[in-house]
């Protein structure tokens, strides 16, 4: 079948630094074993992708999407000079920029860049509360949506009437006048937006019909209420949500494990789900944590490192591994860590320039060198 | 209830100056104040003295993730239960005002409890003479690895808080040159943590886990400091930090700096920062008396906050300002009157406020927070006007009751007189559409006249859900997202 829907990216980030080498296992390599005498796969149970590296055991679904050809692992992603606090890497992440301060999201920069005069009030959204900063821009509309089927103003008034009645009233508050000054005005401007996405984001769980049942996990939630916007054809380019906690010092087995197994469930359905409903080419699914764990563990668990696994998943991505793994070799660590030969800059200027088809430079602020994952 | 104009006026010059100088206050606390002269009140208010707030012992007890004060978000409700229940609230409100310029952030210095210092610190200096609060800010330790201080050493600088404190904590960009930047880092290298090494690789690789966070102290380092001859803002010697301190402060453009914030905080949102050099202020006249104020007054905050309080541009700046999130959650959980004891209720106060943008203890950068009308994005408004209608449409809060006992007659109230009411306890507001205060009406309308029968009766309490319901839309309204 032949798309012509808007290409669309779905970015899911694994908060608290997911642990790469437990994720993507370097399972031939002995140094592996000797690192981490506590905390390391059974190579026996690894899900295998090569003859070097093996995805998590509980990582099934996505790696029945890898023998589809549908999933790029892109290895050793980081940045020069690592940040290894959760907050500042994070948002080196959110602004694609590692050694100056900046505010203003890659994602936000983007939406303006497709929609400069913010026309949609629902170019990007936010499953989850708040606003991550990679969303985060003056004068971009943008939504956060903790529950769609609650979504709005009012929720805590149940009653339909009732909260209708109230909205009425919302609605005459902040309505159209001319306002006292230019504060006023524009909070009646925002407020109206603010209304307005919510009318349209209330309609689309009505729209929505699936055979898919998702697995019962809160990933699996949000990423079935992005579908379900999505599939109401309102014009949002960038979805965004988030899964963790990824920060696995203590007792990191059986969590990670679970984690993936969130994920990976929650990945599979909602391919299927857009594949299902005829987006399956327009959706690309981008997954990342802010920094990978140190590649000794500490008898239960691993700290902070650098030297991340990301993922680009979708019917229009050239499956395959991308980047070259990073040694564990001792000459080869960074203090102890992964050395991230790879750029994430270098994704995301991929994914603005062949699959936005918008200028890199000005939003990741300089030229990288760039993959080629996308297929055409 | 009948109210000379005179009275009117007083109430709602009080309730004005209560919601600046703290985060509002209750109609009982205003029967109070009206009765009081103005200017008396002012000079209370400025003379704190000991604060009493919920005790911290309490607070730990029932939010024991507070203890080890390790994470940002958990010492933040710490900070935000002192902002609802503190009887001195101007300390937290001028630490709240320190906190937006010299915002320093969880973010790097992964610790909450070099936080807590500084604000402690903020609440401690803050209404002081200006040089001591700065030469106390360049020992704090959470702003020592804030700015790298602790890499800036005698033949090798580093420039971060040697710049910062020259652009973003006194005077403002174009004051000074480049050169006045690496003479100023000069004179600050050797001011650093004690074990500063040790500490700044901790806080990096976090690999202190699980072992809890560990105590920051300053330390000067007379080995690793800089004593040569400095030029600095003209003035030549072998500067010291403090020499530098003392120098900047004596400067017009660092009076004319504090003066625009003050201004921009207490009286009217003024356009972001950046903007400052290159956009006159809002009310030139104001910044001249506020800074007059500075320099013939010791460079004194509180002798500054005194003339702010008491002038006509104070009185006349009624809503100029977007409340910030900080002001608007805990004002509405302080005028609601509903925190009495610990609960669980901070745990989502907090979670919103960075939900609206305002993550206390870590703000998004040096710069601080973008405030004024930036506050307001079509996610924050939702937010914000669900979190006010909630802890006001809540019947059962001690504030929604009295105002209900207040308004108690024989005689129904038609929805007209209620809506009329309940504007003026919350604010007083004036809506200038209007259609805001007609919407109201209408609405309030369709359930008949309100009726008021006595306490503790079914009817009592039909009237009590019915006005919170009126008070809850009117903290919806656009009108109350400014304060």
């Amino acid at each position: 079948m032949l798309e012509t829907k808007q290409k669309k990216l779905v970015v899911l980030q694994l908060s608290g630094g997911n642990d790469a080498l437990n994720t993507v296992i370097p399972y031939n390599d002995e140094s592996y074993y000797d690192n981490r005498p506590q905390v390391h796969i059974d190579p026996e149970k690894a899900l295998k992708l090569d003859s070097e590296l093996a995805m998590n055991p509980s990582m099934t679904a996505i790696k029945r999407l890898w023998d589809e050809g549908k999933v790029a692992v892109i290895n050793g992603i980081g940045y020069p000079e690592p940040n290894r606090s959760h907050f500042r890497s994070m948002d080196i992440w959110h602004t694609a920029e590692p050694t100056k301060v900046l505010t203003e999201g890659w994602i936000a920069r983007t939406i303006r860049e497709l929609d400069p005069k913010g026309e949609n009030v629902l170019g990007g959204i936010n499953f989850g509360r708040g606003l991550p900063r990679a969303m985060a821009s003056s004068g971009v509309p943008v939504a956060s949506v903790g529950d769609l089927d609650t979504y709005g103003l009012f929720p805590s008034v149940k009653n339909d009437s009732d909260r209708n009645d109230i909205l009425n009233v919302f609605s005459q508050m902040y309505g159209t006048g001319a306002g006292r000054d230019m504060v006023s005005e524009f909070l009646s401007q925002t407020g109206e937006d603010a209304l307005v996405g919510a009318d349209i984001l209330s309609e689309a769980p009505a729209k929505y019909s699936s055979s898919i049942e998702y697995a019962a996990n809160p990933l699996a939630k949000s990423l079935r209420d992005a579908a379900r916007v999505m599939f109401a054809d309102v014009g949002t380019r960038f979805f965004y949500t988030q899964h963790g906690s990824f920060d696995t010092h203590g007792g990191e087995l059986p969590v990670h494990s679970k984690l993936w197994e969130d994920v990976s469930t929650a990945v599979g359905d909602f391919t299927d789900d857009v594949r299902e409903h005829g987006y399956g080419e327009s959706t690309a699914l981008l997954i990342f944590s802010e920094f990978g764990r140190r590649i000794k563990d500490n008898g239960s668990g691993t700290d902070h490192g650098s030297g991340g696994v990301a993922f680009l998943i979708g019917d229009s991505v050239k499956g395959g591994l991308y980047g070259q793994y990073p040694s564990l070799k001792e000459k080869d660590q960074l203090n102890g860590d992964l050395y991230a030969n790879n750029d994430f800059r270098s994704v995301y200027t991929n994914i603005l320039e062949d699959w936005f088809e918008v200028d890199p430079v000005p939003i990741v602020n300089g030229s990288f060198e760039k993959f080629d994952i996308f297929e055409n | 209830m009948v109210t000379t104009e005179r009275q009117t006026e007083q109430r709602s010059m009080m309730a004005h100056f209560m919601r600046r100088a703290g985060f509002g206050v209750t109609q009982r606390e205003l029967d109070e104040l009206e009765k009081l002269d103005y200017e008396d009140v002012v000079d209370s208010v400025l003379d704190p003295g000991l604060s009493n707030h919920l005790s911290d012992e309490l607070v730990l007890r029932y939010h024991t993730e507070v203890h080890e004060q390790r994470a940002g978000p958990w010492s933040a409700k710490q900070w935000l239960y002192r902002m609802v229940t503190t009887d001195t609230p101007i300390v937290e409100k001028i630490a709240l005002f320190w906190h937006g310029i010299f915002a320093t952030g969880y973010a790097k210095t992964n610790q909450a409890r070099a936080l807590s210092v500084q604000i402690d610190m903020f609440r401690r200096f803050g209404l002081g003479k200006f040089d001591i609060l700065l030469e106390e800010l360049a020992k704090d330790p959470a702003m020592i690895i804030w700015l790298d201080n602790q890499d800036n050493h005698n033949g090798a600088i580093n420039e971060n808080f040697g710049r910062e404190i020259l652009e973003l904590f006194s005077m403002g960009i174009g004051n000074y040159t480049e050169e006045d930047i690496k003479e100023c880092s000069r004179a600050f290298t050797g001011w650093t943590l004690k074990n500063a090494e040790y500490m700044s690789v901790r806080a990096m690789k976090d690999s202190i886990w699980p072992y809890g966070r560990i105590s920051w102290h300053y330390e000067y380092r007379e080995n690793d400091h800089d004593g040569g001859q400095k030029s600095f803002l003209g003035e030549t010697g072998e500067f010291n930090g403090d020499d530098i301190i003392r120098i900047i402060s004596k400067q017009e453009a660092a009076a004319e700096f504090i003066s625009r914030h003050l201004y921009d905080f207490f009286v009217a949102d003024e356009v972001p920062v950046p903007q400052w050099p290159y956009t006159p202020a809002r009310d030139p006249e104001a910044i001249r008396i506020l800074s007059d104020t500075y320099l013939n007054e010791d460079h004194n905050i509180t002798e500054m906050l005194r003339v702010l309080f008491k002038s006509e541009f104070f009185k006349n700046s009624r809503f100029e300002r977007v409340k910030c999130p900080a002001e608007y959650v805990a004002g509405c959980l302080r005028t609601s009157d509903v925190i009495s004891r610990p609960t669980l209720l901070m745990n989502e106060a907090v979670n919103v406020m960075e939900y609206m943008g305002q993550t206390l203890l870590n703000p998004p950068s040096v710069e601080g927070w973008h405030e004024g009308k930036e506050w307001i994005n079509s996610g924050s408004i939702v937010e914000r006007v669900n979190f006010a209608y909630d802890v006001w449409q809540n019947s059962d809060s001690p504030e929604v009751i009295d105002i209900t006992d207040r308004m108690a007659s024989d005689e129904a109230l038609d929805a007209a007189s209620v809506v009329e009411a309940c504007l003026d306890f919350m604010g007083p507001l004036v809506f200038t559409e209007d259609t805001t205060k007609k919407a109201i009406i209408e609405h309030v309308s369709k359930g008949g006249t309100i009726k008021f029968g006595e306490k503790s009766t079914a009817v009592r309490e039909l009237a009590e859900k019915r006005i919170s319901e009126v008070l809850a839309l009117i903290a919806s309204s656009k009108e109350y997202q400014r304060g």
